[in-house]
């Protein structure tokens, strides 16, 4: 992934532009394991985890704040990102390449070290 | 058809995993049978898909539903879940007061007990 990410989304004041997805597919990218506070669309089992975006699902209102009645703007953008099954589950059985696709918005990603 | 076996996972929201976050739990095989619609079930599908043009986001049903008890959770049905968000949005949002809401439900429940039918006075937490 690129040295010098665009600036989060999640850190705009409310109604800036924003400049566009920081990661494109193919990069490596760890999610955040923060606890959520109110609501939150980033599965526990994925946060602490590495995966690989997929593709841009698209860019969208923030839900974590559409929950509480706000805009949701300025709006995130949303990716499918790659996980591996065995790096997921302690013991995973199946096979190697089982992998899982979960959506998941900008602000809970963070580039990986390569 | 078997119901599923009751499991209890106890979700610690003080780590941040919420009750209804439950990837990755042991819950037992899931029970992927279907059943008919009640009509109560098709009117609050209804009345949501309306209000959600209207009144709040499906992200705020969902977070509503988010902050059930974990109790509370487990023991109510998906539909279930849906219409008490719908009750108590419509009164965050300010549409109608809890006094309105509680006077309409015991009409209701008047008309019902004249008509002859069983009613259930039980009260769903707010």
């Amino acid at each position: 992934m690129a040295s010098q990410p665009a600036k989060a989304a999640s850190t705009l004041a409310p109604g800036s532009a924003y400049p566009g997805p920081r990661f494109s597919e193919g990069a490596r990218v760890h999610v955040d394991s923060r606890e959520a506070i109110g609501h939150c669309r980033t599965p526990y089992y994925v946060r602490g985890k590495a995966g690989t975006v997929a593709s841009l699902v698209g860019i969208f209102p923030n839900p974590e704040q559409l929950a509480y009645h706000r805009p949701g703007l300025p709006k995130l953008p949303l990716y499918r990102v790659r996980f591996m099954q065995a790096e997921l589950w302690e013991d995973y059985a199946g096979a190697a390449d089982d992998h899982l696709d979960v959506d998941i918005y900008e602000s809970w990603l963070e580039a990986a070290d390569a | 058809m078997s119901a599923p076996t009751p499991t209890t996972n106890f979700r610690d929201t003080d780590d941040g995993r919420a009750v209804h976050d439950l990837g990755g739990l042991a819950f037992g095989p899931i029970d992927k049978s279907e059943h008919d619609l009640a009509l109560w079930e098709k009117r609050t599908d209804a009345m949501l898909a309306l209000l959600f043009a209207q009144a709040f986001s499906v992200d705020a049903m969902r977070r509503t539903i988010e902050t059930y008890a974990q109790q509370e959770y487990e023991a109510t049905s998906y539909y279930e879940k849906w219409v008490k968000a719908l009750r108590n949005l419509v009164v965050e949002q300010g549409l109608m007061t809890r006094e309105e809401v509680d006077a309409r439900f015991a009409d209701v429940r008047a008309r019902l007990r004249d008509a002859g039918q069983d009613v259930d006075d039980g009260e769903v937490s707010w």
